[in-house]
């Protein structure tokens, strides 16, 4: 199944070949956790301070357990703040 | 002691400067900046004063960490009552002259009154005299600092001025220093320029001196190494700026999209700080040149831009080829998501105008937005406007009322009103995205509850710096709270508030707290002032000012029926992102944080809450 992947700030360069601006879309597996396609990014694990599945918050301890889900929307940054 | 004990008083009227013990018991009591000039005005203005008359005061006011070693330490405000809200009004502002008006010797400068004709206050150290400003006037504040440095031969003078739009009374023009830092929000320029003021140029060599230097540079180190390690402080702000934002906010469905009609921006990502990174196809140069610092700031978050030379709005406009401010978060969601614009270079550009003419651009993009929908419901007639062509989406139609609001001319006179009065004039208040007069900053209250709770009780009017519960909400730091609930959120407003309220009178940022908490300010402020200053003493100041800056707001007429939001974030849900469905339930977290503040169900603060805070 297709996911897109977002990765903003210092992880652009993390994104998959192919990608358009900050996004690509990814082929991942049926019960593919979200910890699993972080690990598959390669993404530093303490570098992902912000990660939201369709725009919802995924608190660090839950991430192993959120199963993702086809035409999800996964965007990820680093610690970041502005105001 | 940091606090020089000495402030300005300058008569318009008399055209006298007159030097006063600075009244050590109130800064004992409300610290500095904005506390202690917003205990001076309470004390000196009656609150149902115009705003725009003689007899309101304009004060600009440093803190006690003002012009020392502390990281951010470049801070000042300028407090009065706002012609925007008629509220209580304190604008912050970084760049360098809060600095140099410490050096020169002075806490505060208190304007009174008005003048005949234009002057100009110069300051150097102890010397202050009023000037003639009548070749300034009409003048933008580009134009005005390079004009007061000629004619005193000294390119050091630092300088704060209004340019156009407070001459012609923008209602929400700013005091620009530093040729693009701004102490931008409230309508502080608009009182500067009713009185006839242009500007205030200072140069100080007298230096600042601390109570215990030894125990300060410590305190100091510390701090320095503490945003020095933070991700956030180090690398992100540094980096990306606060424009970093903007794909967080949109992604999370909080992104005010032309004029609150929508809560997500498909140009987003156009207009974001990865898109200022990236070189142009049109000239293979980037939109941000580097990075830049206030005065003694060690995260450096400014930006520095570069337009294209060849794009629409700056063709044969050589003055603003050169790099100079570029975009925040606030001025790119302003200038372009709220009105539908995508186009990177004309947001730089109308951000350059708003500090040329000195407008802040939150209200001027927000008040935009808010003219595009009467426009294409009809509710402006199109003959109105002197042919612009106010569609959502059209650079060309920002970037030209942001050149007739700048010099207040034609339908920029109506644009200048701002939101709340444009949109009564054309009989639609409810299009008007603001609260007690002032415009909404970034951040949609429908999918970020507890910023929909700061929006209708800060003290100025919507206002994110009050109280930026964003940090919790959306960012997770220091913890992260769930953006769509209500509870909790009046106990995180009300924590949020007293301490920025600490921060905005001490003399440093409100940046410093994405790494720094109270306990790190407190041993700064102890070392910087002297005598104890524990953080429990810090917050309950934080508190006092809150109440205080609240009395000053009823006593002007406000009540709790102006702790409200806009019909469309209270009934119109949000109709994409997580959000989807949602309305802010304000009814929810306001009785909770009236009780969490000790105020009545009205909204007023119980004698017993006036008696805890010595009010």
């Amino acid at each position: 199944m297709l996911v897109t992947v977002k990765l903003f700030a210092s992880l652009t360069r993390f994104l998959p070949a192919g990608a358009s601006g900050n996004e690509a879309r990814v082929e991942v597996e049926q019960t593919m956790s979200l910890e699993s396609l972080i690990a598959r990014l390669g993404l530093p694990h303490e570098q992902c301070h912000l990660v939201l599945v369709n725009g919802a918050y995924i608190e660090p301890s839950r991430r192993a357990v959120v199963v993702l889900r086809p035409e999800d929307v996964i965007a990820v940054w680093p610690n970041v703040a502005g105001g | 002691m940091s606090w020089t004990r000495k402030l300005l008083r300058v008569d318009l009227d008399a055209r006298t400067c007159g030097a006063e013990p600075l009244n050590m018991e109130w800064a004992e009591r409300y610290i500095g900046q904005r506390g202690l000039a917003s205990k001076y005005l309470s004390e000196e203005v009656d609150p149902k004063v115009d705003p725009l008359s003689p007899a309101n005061k304009l004060i600009f006011a440093t803190g006690p960490l003002t012009g020392t070693a502390a990281s951010t330490g470049g801070r000042y405000s300028v407090v009065t009552k706002g012609p925007l809200t008629g509220t209580i009004a304190c604008s912050n502002s970084g760049g360098f002259f809060g600095a140099e008006l410490k050096f020169a010797g002075w806490d505060m400068i208190i304007f009174e009154g008005r003048s005949e004709e234009p002057l100009y206050l110069c300051i150097e150290n102890d010397r202050a005299q009023l000037l003639p400003a009548a070749e300034l006037w009409g003048r933008s504040v580009w134009e005005t600092e390079a004009l007061i440095r000629k004619r005193h031969g000294d390119p050091q003078l630092r300088i704060a001025s209004i340019g156009r739009a407070g001459e012609t009374g923008c209602l929400f023009a700013g005091v620009v220093n530093d040729l693009h830092r701004a102490a931008g929000r409230t309508g502080v320029g608009a009182v500067m320029g009713a009185k006839n003021l242009k500007a205030v140029a200072v140069r100080g060599t007298l230096g600042v001196k601390v109570a215990d230097p030894k125990a300060f540079m410590a305190a100091v180190a510390e701090g320095k190494a503490k945003l020095a390690t933070n991700p956030v402080t180090s690398q992100g702000l540094p980096t990306y700026g606060t424009q970093v934002l903007v794909n967080v906010i949109n992604e999370a469905g909080a992104f005010p999209t032309r004029n609150g009609r929508d809560v997500q921006f498909e140009g987003a990502r156009r207009i974001s700080a990865e898109a200022m990174h990236e070189k142009r196809p049109t000239d293979g140069k980037p939109n941000l040149l580097r990075n830049g610092a206030c005065f003694g700031c060690t995260i450096a978050c400014g930006r520095i831009s570069q337009i294209d030379r060849g794009h629409f709005s700056v063709k044969d406009k050589p003055r603003y080829w050169e790099p100079s401010g570029g975009l925040e978060y606030e001025a790119a969601w302003a200038l372009g998501a709220a009105t539908g614009v995508d186009d990177l270079e004309a947001l730089t550009y109308v951000n350059y105008l708003c500090n040329e003419h000195g407008m802040d651009p939150i209200t001027l993009g927000a008040t935009i937005g808010a003219a595009m929908e009467l426009y294409e419901i009809g509710a402006i007639p199109a003959n109105e406007t002197g042919g612009l062509k106010l569609t959502f989406g059209s650079a060309e139609a920002l970037c030209k009322a942001a050149e007739l609001c700048g010099t207040g001319e034609g339908f920029g006179r109506e644009i200048a009103l701002g939101s709340k009065r444009l949109c009564e004039k054309y009989g639609h208040p409810d299009l008007s995205m603001t609260v007690k007069g002032q415009e909404f900053p970034a951040y949609d209250p429908r999918g970020i509850q507890g910023i929909g709770l700061e929006y209708a009780t800060s003290n100025r009017g919507a206002c994110h710096v009050r109280g930026y519960t964003i940090s919790s909400e959306i960012l997770a730091t220091p913890v992260k709270t769930d953006p769509l609930v209500t509870e909790g959120k009046a106990e995180l407003c009300k924590a949020f508030q007293d301490a920025t309220a600490v921060v905005d009178s001490a003399g440093i940022c409100l940046f410093s707290t994405f790494a720094w908490g109270i306990p790190d300010i407190a041993p700064q402020i102890e070392a910087a002032c002297g005598g104890k200053w524990p953080v429990e003493r810090l917050i309950e100041t934080g508190e006092r000012i809150w109440n205080l800056e609240r009395k000053f707001n009823l006593a002007a007429g406000f009540s709790a029926k102006d702790d409200t939001l806009p019909k469309r974030i209270l009934k119109e849900a949000a109709k994409t992102g997580p959000a989807k469905g949602k309305v802010n339930r304000l009814h929810e977290m306001l009785p909770e944080y009236y009780k969490a503040r000790g105020w009545t169900a009205d909204g007023i603060p119980s004698n017993r809450t006036l008696e805890r805070l010595a009010l």
